[in-house]
C-alpha cells in the first residue's frame, strides 16, 4: 500500500479532462482541471448545478477514467484503475450506497467483509463507529427504514471501516435536516483531528466556511481554491448590512437590487446584506448602511457573477425588471389584510397505521408568501397534496380559496397553481411543446393561449431555449419553465413544492426574486423547502418535524422563540435545532 | 480473488433474496404455477371431443359404429336429427366434427358395396382438426376389423400400418411438456432474475458505492454468479421432484447427467443474465430485453411445445442460436427415452461453448468503472 509523506499531497489532478458522450455532442464535465488538496485538512468542493463536483469525486475514487490527464491517488497514478489503492479511499456516494433491505448491522457486515477486516477488527471498528454516529441502538433496523440523516450517518460508518487516509463525500448533507447536519460535522471534525484528508462537496455557504480550504468549481473548470480568507479577503469594504426602519425587508431588497454599484442584495435575519461592486454605495434616507465582514456567500456570489455576465448573453440576467410590474401595486397589496386564502384546521393524514401528518393548523392570508420547512420526512409534501387536493385528507378541514377541499376539489383547481417536487415537466418535449401542453391542460384557448405563452416565454427569459428538450435543460431554466407553466392560467394562489431542492445558489437566489415579485402582484405562495435560511424570504412559516407544526410565525417570532442566553441572535437553523430538541423533550417528559 | 469478499458478497445476497418478495415470487412461485399450468391445464392431446352424429336411419349396422364413438375415450358424440342441425351446431361451435351416416348406409354394406361415412370436421383450430381426422379415422377402423371378426373373414388391405409409439406409448402430451418446461423456469431464473437483480444495483446507486471498495470485478459477478446458480439448481430440483411424482413422468435417463447438463445450461443463462444487466442498468430495460431474448424463445423457439422440424428454414437457422433449443433436446432424450450418447454430448457441447461465450463476454465488458 502506498505510504504517503507528509509533503506529498493525496489528491492530485493535473490537466484533467473528463467528456461524456451525450447523444452526437460530447459534453465537458471536466475541461483541464489542476489540483492538489492539503493533506490532513477537510477541503469543500463548490459549485453550481453541472458543474463537474460529482465527476471530481468518481475519479478520486477511481470510478471514472479522465479522458486526459492524471490523476494520483495517495502517490500513485489511478491511470490502470484503482485497485487495492480503494482500500484507502473512503467513498460515500450522494445516494449513500446502502442496501435499504438490508439491517445497520448487516450493512456494517457487509462493507467489513469488502475491506476485507478479520472478523474480531470489525467487530472492534464497528462498535467506535456506531458509537460515533449513535447508530447503536438501531442495528437490526433495515436501511431503508431509517430517517435521511441516520442513513446519511449509516453510508459514512461503512466509508469508515477502514479508517481511510483520503474520505471522499459527495453532497453528504443534501435532504438531511440541521440536526443531521450538526451531527456530520462533529464527525468530519472528530477525523480531521485524527488527520484524515476529507474532500467533500456540498451546496451549502455555511459548511464551506467551516472547510479548511475551499475548492470552487465552475463548468468544468477551477474557479479558486484557497483557504477562506483567499475568497473574502478581496471584499472587504464591499460588503454592508442595511436595514430600513419604515420598509420591510422584502421592498428594501427590491429598491436596493436595483441601484448603483449593488450587485447584490440578499435579506437575512439582522436585514438586507448588500455586495457592491466598489465602496459604499449611494444611501437613501431612512437607510441604516453598516459595513460587515464579507462571507463566502459573496465570494460565490461576485465570482460566479462575474463569469455568467461575462459568458451568457440574456439568460442569467435577473428577472427584476421585465417580470415584475413594478411595486407601487405592492404598496397597497393585501398581505397586511386579513382575507384568508388558506384556511386548515386540524389536517391528520394517515398511511395505514403511519401517521404522516397530525394537527396541522393553519392559515395563510392573501399576498401572502408562507413557508412549511422542515427536513425530507416532516410531512410537508403530504400536507401539501392535501391541499391541492391530489390526496384526500383523513380528517380535519382544509378550505383553500374559499373552496372546501374535501368536498370539490376540481372547483378549486382552476385557482391553483402547482409545481411538483423535481418539476413534473414533459422530458422529451421542448419548451414550447411544454407550454403549449400546459395551457391546453389548464383550458386556454385562441387568442387568449397564443397571449399567455408569449408572455410566459418573455417574462421567464424561455424564448432562448424554445426548441430545447426540457430534460437537457440545467436545473435551473428548468425551474423556470415549471414556474411558468404553472402560471400560464394566472391562478391566484401558487404552490410551489421543493422548488429549490438541488439547485445551485445562484439560481436559487434568481428564483426568490420572481417568487417576491409574484407576491408584490398580490399572488399569495405556498412553498416548502429544507434550507433554513429561505425562511428568511418568507413572510410567515410552520416548522415541521415527523407530521408535526413545531411552531409558526414570522422569521423574527421563530427566532424569538428559541434565543436563549448563549445565543442572543440564533438564526433560523439554530432556532430549528432548539425547536426539535425542545419538542423532544417534551415527548419524553410525556411518555 | 478474496474469500472474504466473496463471501460477504453471497451472504448478502441470500439476505436480500430471503426479503425480496419478487425473488421468491420468481425462483419459487412461477416454477410451479408453471409446472401446474402445464401440467394440469394444458394439453395437447384431443380428449373428449364434441362431436355430432346424424344417422338418417338407424339400423343394426349404424348402432355399432355409434357405439364405436361412444365408448372412445376421445369423443363425445351428440345426436342430431337432420344434417341441417348439425350444420348449425358446428357453426356455433357446439361440437368439432360431423359424422354423417346417409340413408342408404346400410343397404349399401349389406349389399357389399362400400358405403361412404360423411365426416367433416371444424377446421379453425388446424391442430385439433387433424388428430380429430386422425381418431375418427381409428374408430372407423376398429370397427371394420371388428365387423371381418365377427364376420370370420380376413379383412383384406393391401398394405397393413403396423404402428407403435415408441417412449411415450399413451402419446401424452404431458411427458414431453413438463420436461421441456424446466428449460422455461431456468431461464426465468437465470436470465431474468439475475439481469433485474444486477440492475437494481445500478438503479439504486449500490454498484457505486460496491465499486468503491477494494473488490474485484470478478469477485462481483461470482457474487451474483454462485447465489443464483444455487436457485437455479434448487428450481430444477424441484420441477424434477414434480414432474417424477405429482405428474408421473418417467425419467429413463441418469439423474447426475441430467443434473451436469443442467448445470451447463444454467451457466448459459446466468451468462445471459450477466451481460443484459451490463447494457441496461434500469430493472424495466433490463427486464423487457430479458424476457424477449430469452424467455420468449425458450418458450417458443425451443423445440418445447412447437416442432423445430416444422418451422421454416429460416427460423429454423435461428433455433440453433436458441441456447435452450438444446437443453430441451437434453431434457426430453433423457426423461423419455434415456441416456443417449451422441445427443447428449453434442448438446453439451453446444451448452458449453455457448456458456464460454456468454460469460467470457461478460467478463471481458464489465469494468470496475462507471463509464
Amino acid at each position: 500500500m502506498a505510504v504517503t509523506t507528509e509533503a506529498s499531497s493525496p489528491l492530485q489532478l493535473r490537466a484533467v479532462v473528463k467528456t461524456f458522450a451525450r447523444g452526437k455532442d460530447a459534453v465537458h464535465a471536466l475541461d483541464g482541471v489542476d489540483l492538489e488538496i492539503t493533506a490532513g485538512k477537510v477541503t469543500g468542493l463548490l459549485g453550481p448545478d453541472g458543474a463537474g463536483k460529482t465527476t471530481l469525486m468518481r475519479l478520486a475514487a477511481g470510478l471514472l477514467r479522465p479522458s486526459s490527464g492524471s490523476v494520483t491517488v495517495l502517490g500513485r497514478d489511478l491511470g490502470r484503475g484503482a485497485g487495492s489503492l480503494q482500500q484507502a479511499i473512503g467513498y460515500m456516494p450522494q445516494r449513500f450506497g446502502l442496501y435499504e433491505d438490508l439491517s445497520v448491522q448487516e450493512n456494517l457486515d457487509l462493507y467489513s467483509d469488502l475491506q476485507d477486516l478479520d472478523p474480531k477488527a470489525a467487530r472492534q471498528r464497528q462498535q467506535e463507529l456506531l458509537e460515533l454516529t449513535a447508530l447503536g441502538p438501531f442495528g437490526r433496523r433495515r436501511a431503508g427504514d431509517l430517517s435521511g440523516g441516520m442513513k446519511q450517518k449509516l453510508g459514512l460508518a461503512c466509508a469508515l471501516l477502514r479508517a481511510p487516509q483520503l474520505l471522499l463525500l459527495d453532497e453528504p448533507t443534501v435532504g438531511v435536516d440541521p440536526i443531521a447536519r450538526r451531527e456530520l460535522w462533529q464527525i468530519v471534525d472528530a477525523l480531521r483531528r485524527q488527520g484524515t484528508t476529507v474532500l467533500m462537496s456540498t451546496s451549502y455557504f455555511d459548511e464551506a466556511e467551516r472547510c479548511d480550504e475551499i475548492l470552487l468549481l465552475n463548468a468544468g473548470k477551477i474557479l479558486q481554491q484557497g483557504p477562506l480568507p483567499h475568497f473574502t479577503a478581496p471584499l472587504r469594504g464591499r460588503c454592508f448590512l442595511v436595514r430600513h426602519r419604515g420598509l420591510r425587508r422584502r421592498l428594501l431588497r427590491e429598491a436596493l437590487q436595483g441601484r448603483a454599484g449593488v450587485l447584490d442584495a440578499r435579506i437575512t435575519a439582522a436585514g438586507v446584506r448588500v455586495l457592491s461592486g466598489q465602496g459604499q454605495p449611494s444611501a437613501q434616507p431612512g437607510e441604516e448602511w453598516q459595513a460587515v465582514e464579507p462571507a463566502f456567500e459573496d465570494a460565490f456570489v461576485a465570482l460566479l457573477g462575474r463569469v455568467q455576465e461575462g459568458g451568457a448573453t440574456n439568460a442569467s440576467k435577473t428577472p427584476e425588471q421585465g417580470a415584475v410590474k413594478p411595486a407601487e401595486k405592492a404598496i397597497g397589496r393585501a398581505g397586511d389584510g386579513d382575507t384568508a386564502v388558506v384556511e386548515v384546521h386540524d389536517l391528520r393524514k394517515c398511511f395505514g397505521s403511519f401517521e404522516a401528518v397530525r394537527q396541522c393548523s393553519f392559515t395563510v392570508r392573501q399576498g401572502e408568501i408562507f413557508g412549511l420547512l422542515g427536513a425530507n420526512g416532516a410531512g410537508k409534501t403530504t400536507t401539501f397534496r392535501m391541499l391541492c387536493g391530489l390526496l384526500p385528507a383523513s380528517s380535519g378541514s382544509l378550505k383553500v380559496a374559499g373552496v372546501d377541499m374535501r368536498r370539490a376539489t376540481s372547483a378549486a383547481r382552476g385557482r391553483i397553481g402547482y409545481v411538483a417536487q423535481k418539476f413534473a415537466l414533459y422530458g422529451n418535449l421542448s419548451v414550447d411543446q411544454n407550454l403549449a401542453f400546459f395551457a391546453a391542460a389548464y383550458g386556454l384557448r385562441g387568442g387568449h393561449r397564443r397571449m399567455a405563452i408569449a408572455n410566459a416565454r418573455e417574462e421567464f427569459q424561455l424564448a432562448a431555449y424554445g426548441a430545447v428538450n426540457a430534460d437537457d435543460l440545467p436545473l435551473g431554466i428548468k425551474q423556470r419553465l415549471a414556474l411558468a407553466c404553472a402560471l400560464l392560467h394566472e391562478p391566484p394562489i401558487l404552490f410551489l413544492d421543493e422548488p429549490t431542492s438541488g439547485v445551485d445558489p445562484l439560481a436559487r437566489r434568481e428564483f426568490w426574486q420572481r417568487i417576491n415579485a409574484l407576491a408584490a402582484q398580490g399572488v399569495t405562495i405556498l412553498i416548502t423547502t429544507h434550507f433554513m435560511d429561505e425562511a428568511e424570504y418568507c413572510d410567515r412559516l410552520v416548522l415541521m418535524s415527523l407530521g408535526e407544526i413545531l411552531a409558526q410565525g414570522s422569521p423574527a417570532q421563530l427566532r424569538q422563540q428559541a434565543r436563549t442566553a448563549e445565543q442572543p441572535e440564533p438564526t433560523m437553523e439554530e432556532a430549528f435545532i432548539r425547536l426539535i430538541e425542545e419538542h423532544e423533550r417534551v415527548i419524553r417528559r410525556a411518555s | 480473488m478474496n474469500s472474504r469478499r466473496l463471501r460477504g458478497l453471497i451472504r448478502k445476497e441470500f439476505i436480500q433474496i430471503r426479503r425480496d418478495p419478487s425473488a421468491i415470487a420468481i425462483a419459487f412461485f412461477m416454477p410451479v404455477f408453471l409446472l401446474f399450468l402445464f401440467g394440469y391445464g394444458v394439453s395437447l392431446d384431443a380428449r373428449r371431443v364434441p362431436l355430432a352424429v346424424v344417422v338418417d336411419q338407424p339400423t343394426a349396422q349404424s348402432s355399432t359404429l355409434v357405439a364405436g364413438l361412444e365408448h372412445s375415450p376421445y369423443f363425445r358424440p351428440r345426436h342430431y336429427a337432420s344434417i341441417q342441425e348439425a350444420r348449425t351446431a358446428l357453426l356455433r361451435r357446439q361440437v368439432d366434427g360431423i359424422v354423417w351416416l346417409r340413408a342408404d348406409f346400410s343397404r349399401r354394406l349389406l349389399r357389399g358395396q362400400s358405403p361412404d361415412i360423411g365426416v367433416f370436421v371444424n377446421g379453425v383450430d388446424a391442430n385439433n382438426a387433424r388428430i380429430v381426422e386422425g381418431y375418427l379415422q381409428g374408430v372407423w377402423q376398429n370397427w371394420l376389423q371388428q365387423r371381418a371378426l365377427a364376420a370370420g373373414t380376413p379383412l383384406l388391405v393391401p398394405v397393413d400400418a403396423k404402428d407403435r409409439v415408441w417412449f411415450n406409448p399413451a402419446l401424452r402430451s404431458r411427458d414431453y411438456l413438463v420436461p421441456g418446461l424446466i428449460a422455461v423456469i431456468m431461464t426465468l431464473i437465470g436470465a431474468l432474475l439475475t439481469a433485474l437483480v444486477v440492475a437494481r444495483e445500478w438503479e439504486r446507486g449500490t454498484m457505486e458505492a460496491l465499486m468503491a471498495t477494494p473488490v474485484q470485478m470478478a469477485e462481483i459477478l461470482l457474487g451474483k454468479l454462485i447465489p443464483y446458480f444455487l436457485m437455479g439448481m434448487g428450481g430444477m430440483l424441484l420441477s424434477v421432484a414434480l414432474a417424477v411424482w405429482l405428474f408421473a413422468v418417467p425419467l429413463r435417463g441418469s439423474f447426475w447427467v441430467l443434473l451436469l447438463s443442467s448445470a451447463l445450461f444454467l451457466l448459459v443463462a446466468l451468462g445471459m443474465g450477466l451481460l443484459i444487466s451490463s447494457v441496461a442498468r434500469n430493472q424495466f430495460v433490463a427486464g423487457q430485453i430479458a424476457i424477449i431474448v430469452t424467455f420468449l424463445p425458450a418458450f417458443i423457439l425451443s423445440g418445447f411445445i412447437f416442432d423445430i422440424q416444422s418451422m421454416p428454414a429460416a427460423i429454423r437457422i435461428i433455433t440453433h442460436l436458441i441456447a435452450a433449443r438444446y437443453y430441451v433436446s437434453l431434457l426430453q432424450t433423457l426423461f423419455l427415452a434415456g441416456d443417449i450418447w451422441p445427443i447428449v454430448l453434442w448438446n453439451s457441447l453446444a451448452l458449453g461453448l455457448m456458456a464460454l461465450f456468454f460469460l467470457g463476454i461478460t467478463l471481458r465488458r464489465s469494468h470496475k468503472r462507471l463509464d
